[in-house]
């Protein structure tokens, strides 16, 4: 009988010798997705230098050495100068003797190989291989590992895009409100001028607090409690324009109230859910909302007695599907992910004509998220 | 079941519904709009003060003090002394930076100063050690409670506090707990305050002399000489730089809106914690005339229970008997309870949530295990060791958190040199001495002998060497000082009036 998982079943010497590769590499890769810095340089490039096996590595970007790591570390001053020299050229270039002078006895660095990264076209930095004298193999080698750091890189570029993208859809989502929301709530003040003037004053500075609120530029978090005082206001002034057909009903525990939650997360499903609770038959609508402690997280819930949805419709809004009705789910999603992870997405639990809840889980800490 | 066992089971029954009832309806519920105000309300600094008190008077505070009063005298004064002014420390020098820095438990506070999983697990480890040394005497109590007021065997209080606790806490029994917490501290308050006013008056009444004080009772230093004076103040450290650390009390102040709000209500804490501590001194002080056979006995932490029938016969003795019953069953319970959650709250964010082998439990049955391991383990050890002091047990909780959780939150908000490596250095320091010490007093132990009186009071030395350890490996690591640091100590202590960028 074999037993497959002794070590010596490995694979051959050449099997292992892949296996070693793979291994420095996926150590090599964490650092690296976080994009070309001296921190991100400095974590990577031993494992780097596991891969080559060269005398020394050095990494770069275009002007400046960011980590060296091997023997001759008097070298690294002439970095800046190769690494200029390369990214005119755009391609890996050799270097000799007479463009590394050395004064050390013993020194056992007499050439460099120079390759670029390259990012979306663009040389962001170099990967200096240096050794003893040049050989094809290892020209090829430093080609290659510097092709393969440079899509790293791009992968961190496009980590950090995607977070450019999730702020640009919390501004395209404070820019949403605005349209339909302000043009009826200006009708609906403009309704009680004459007869009830002051109720109209307090209605139009509920407004003005509600718009100061939804439109501020800094922060891309808030309190449970702040947020709550927006969504007050807001349903303050759909009650002014629907007047009892609008009901709602708030159980609120005191101690999550401090929780920190992302900007317009809590809004925009209170909004789907008063659309969706109106649109049900002529009763008008309930809107329940929710927030309760448990231990280590805060569950908050928006739940309206209305028409329902297809439970594919909502798996396709929250997959990003934005030709549909239901504003903001995925971005609320999307930015809850990012904020705590990917355990804490939305739920939202729905059949046509049986209403529709969606569930909030946010934890009370999580590091780097605060109002 | 015999006739003196029905005030006693009709208290416990009492604050079991009452809590289960505040705990139902304490969620405030209002039909609308116009009362969003109220919802969305956060908690004043004085509910919460009562909340925290609530949940900081345990079984030690209500039963232990009076019995070690009546055992050993005024040196014991420092518990309640200590107690209370742990309250000081955490307002001087903790409370507003640590609502700041919007942790909610204290492994949050290390990972966001720090910014390394490593001094998280670290923490963890010790809030779930801290918060099992706290239990334990909690459930011992309740033992103790149990067979003093209804003659049952030693084992049911554990058992039954235990279950009690644990289907509240798994049964979603968090809800509205600040109102619980508070209802538990005004009950504890009435059921030591309305007999102990009924109990001095017959003390003044019958003419009783006091008790002379010759012997040294009245010396608020531990008698031994110099070992006296060890005792005595590392029993301060211990519990002045202790409270800081107890994982229940941490938790707490998240419910505070801001840092001036958490100042405030510790402020509050302090008065009620003061108002408190009063009475049960008192008790060991009339024991001492009416039951000086109890002193020195096991009978002694279950004096505060026993005292009213002792001095009063019929039925004013067995309300009064009641009253007291109820009061030490919510000390079990509050306690119990923020502690259990606490601690189960760690074990399922690092512990029970974590994947095991390819299967990962969701949020609520990870919280369920976590505190069915939280509750399990200090309520078998309890029935495994039934004889450890209550306050003394206490004692080793507080000394193991003034050890390294105080440490790690003085040098955390008020030194900017702090690294990741040292409080990792200095929290196994703290931790590894004093459980060293603590094995050694529940294994080992013999009275008498400096060593003995080391080991029995460590916090004397064990916070100093923590101390020491993490600013030295601090000095020597200081290439590792996280990049973050000066913005989150901004942060930290800028008043939140303050209009600023805090990052």
């Amino acid at each position: 009988m074999p037993r497959p998982w002794r070590r010596r079943h490995l694979g051959t010497e050449a099997d292992r010798a892949t296996f070693r590769t793979l291994h420095s590499a996926s150590l090599a890769s964490p650092a690296l997705r976080e994009g070309l810095t001296t921190a991100s340089a400095e974590r990577s490039i031993r494992h780097l230098h596991d891969l080559l096996g060269s005398p020394a590595l050095a990494l770069t970007d275009t002007a400046s050495a960011l980590a060296w790591h091997g023997s001759g570390q008097h070298h690294v001053e002439q970095c800046p100068a190769l690494a200029a020299a390369t990214v005119e050229r755009g391609s890996t270039r050799m270097f000799d003797r007479d463009d590394l002078p050395c004064d050390q006895p013993g020194c056992e660095i007499r050439t460099a190989i120079v390759s670029p990264l390259v990012v979306e076209e663009r040389v962001v930095g170099t990967l200096q291989v240096f050794a003893a004298y040049p050989t094809a193999g290892l020209a090829r080698a430093a080609d290659e590992v510097a092709q393969w750091v440079s899509a790293q890189l791009e992968l961190a570029e496009l980590d950090a895009s995607r977070t450019r993208l999730m702020e640009a859809e919390v501004r395209a989502l404070r820019a949403q409100i605005s349209p339909h929301f302000i043009y009826n709530s200006l009708g609906a003040i403009a309704s009680f001028v004459r007869t009830d003037p002051d109720r109209a004053r307090e209605l139009l500075l509920e407004f003005a607090d509600f718009t100061r609120y939804s439109f501020r530029r800094h922060g891309e978090y808030t309190t449970l409690a702040e947020e709550l005082r927006s969504i007050e206001r807001y349903l303050l002034l759909e009650q002014a324009r629907f007047g009892d057909r609008l009901q709602v009903t708030l159980r609120i525990a005191p101690e999550v109230l401090p929780v920190a939650v992302p900007f317009l997360c809590i809004q925009p499903l209170v909004e789907n859910a008063v659309r969706h609770g109106l649109e049900s038959a002529e009763g008008g609508g309930h809107i329940r909302i929710v927030a309760r402690d448990q231990g280590q997280e805060c569950v908050i819930e928006v739940e309206d007695d209305g028409v329902g949805e297809d439970p594919d419709v909502v798996r396709r809004a929250l997959a990003g599907d934005t030709s549909l009705d239901s504003t903001g789910l995925g971005n609320v999603d999307g930015r809850l992910r990012n904020a705590f992870g990917d355990d804490f997405g939305l739920v939202v639990e729905t059949a046509p004509g049986a209403g529709t809840k969606v569930v909030v889980r946010v934890p009370k800490f999580a590091p780097g998220v605060h109002p | 079941m015999n006739l003196d066992a029905a005030p006693g089971i009709v208290a416990v029954t009492l604050v079991t519904i009452a809590t289960l009832a505040i705990g139902t309806w304490g969620l405030r519920l209002s039909r609308t709009t116009s009362d969003f105000f109220v919802a969305s309300r956060s908690v004043r600094p004085r509910l919460n003060a009562s909340a925290i008190g609530g949940e900081y008077l345990s079984a030690a505070s209500f039963l232990g003090v009076a019995g070690l009063v009546l055992t050993f005298g005024a040196d014991m004064l420092w518990y309640p002394v200590g107690w209370t002014a742990g309250y000081l420390v955490l307002l001087v020098l903790v409370a507003a930076p640590l609502r700041r820095s919007g942790a909610y438990t204290l492994p949050d506070f290390a990972e966001a100063r720090l910014g390394s999983r490593a001094v998280r697990s670290v923490c963890s480890l010790l809030v779930v050690a801290v918060g099992w040394l706290y239990l334990l005497p909690q459930f011992q109590g309740a033992g103790i409670t149990l067979r003093s007021t209804l003659g049952a065997p030693t084992w049911v209080g554990p058992v039954i506090v235990g279950l009690v606790v644990l289907a509240n806490v798994t049964s979603g029994g968090m809800r509205s707990i600040t109102f619980v917490q508070a209802f538990q501290y005004w009950l504890k308050l009435t059921a030591l305050l309305v007999p102990g006013t009924v109990l001095v008056a017959v003390w003044a009444d019958d003419s009783t002399p006091f008790a002379s004080g010759s012997d040294g009772w009245s010396v608020p230093i531990a008698a031994g000489g110099g070992e006296g004076l060890y005792v005595t103040y590392s029993l301060i450290i211990a519990t002045f730089l202790g409270t800081m650390g107890l994982p229940h009390v941490v938790v707490r102040f998240y419910t505070n809106p801001d840092g001036r709000a958490a100042r405030r209500t510790t402020l509050v804490v302090l008065a009620l914690l003061g108002v408190f501590y009063l009475l049960p001194p008192l008790y060991g002080a009339l024991g001492r005339v009416y039951a000086p056979e109890l002193a020195g006995t096991r009978r002694s932490d279950a004096l505060v229970l026993e005292l009213p029938r002792i001095m009063l016969d019929g039925p004013v003795g067995e309300l009064l008997t009641g009253l007291v019953t109820a009061g030490a069953f919510a000390a079990f319970l509050s306690t119990s309870s923020g502690l259990s959650i606490a601690v189960a709250g760690v074990l399922s964010q690092d512990v029970t949530g974590r994947p095991w082998a390819g299967r990962r439990l969701g949020g609520v049955s990870a919280f369920r295990l976590g505190a069915v391991v939280a509750v399990t383990v200090p309520c078998v050890v309890a029935l495994a060791v039934p004889n450890l002091g209550v306050a003394r047990a206490v004692g080793l909780a507080f000394a193991m958190a003034a050890s390294t959780f105080c440490p790690l939150l003085l040098l955390g908000i008020w030194w900017r040199r702090l690294t990741p490596t040292g409080a990792i250095a200095g929290l196994l320091a703290g931790g590894v001495g004093c459980s060293v010490a603590i094995v050694w007093t529940l294994v080992v132990s013999r009275p008498d002998g400096w060593v003995d009186t080391l080991m029995g009071q460590p916090a004397a030395w064990s916070f100093p060497l923590a101390i020491t350890t993490m600013v030295v490996v601090s000095l020597l690591t200081a290439a590792r000082i996280p990049a973050h640091t000066g913005r989150f100590l901004v942060r930290l202590h800028t008043p939140e009036v303050l209009d600023l960028d805090r990052g």
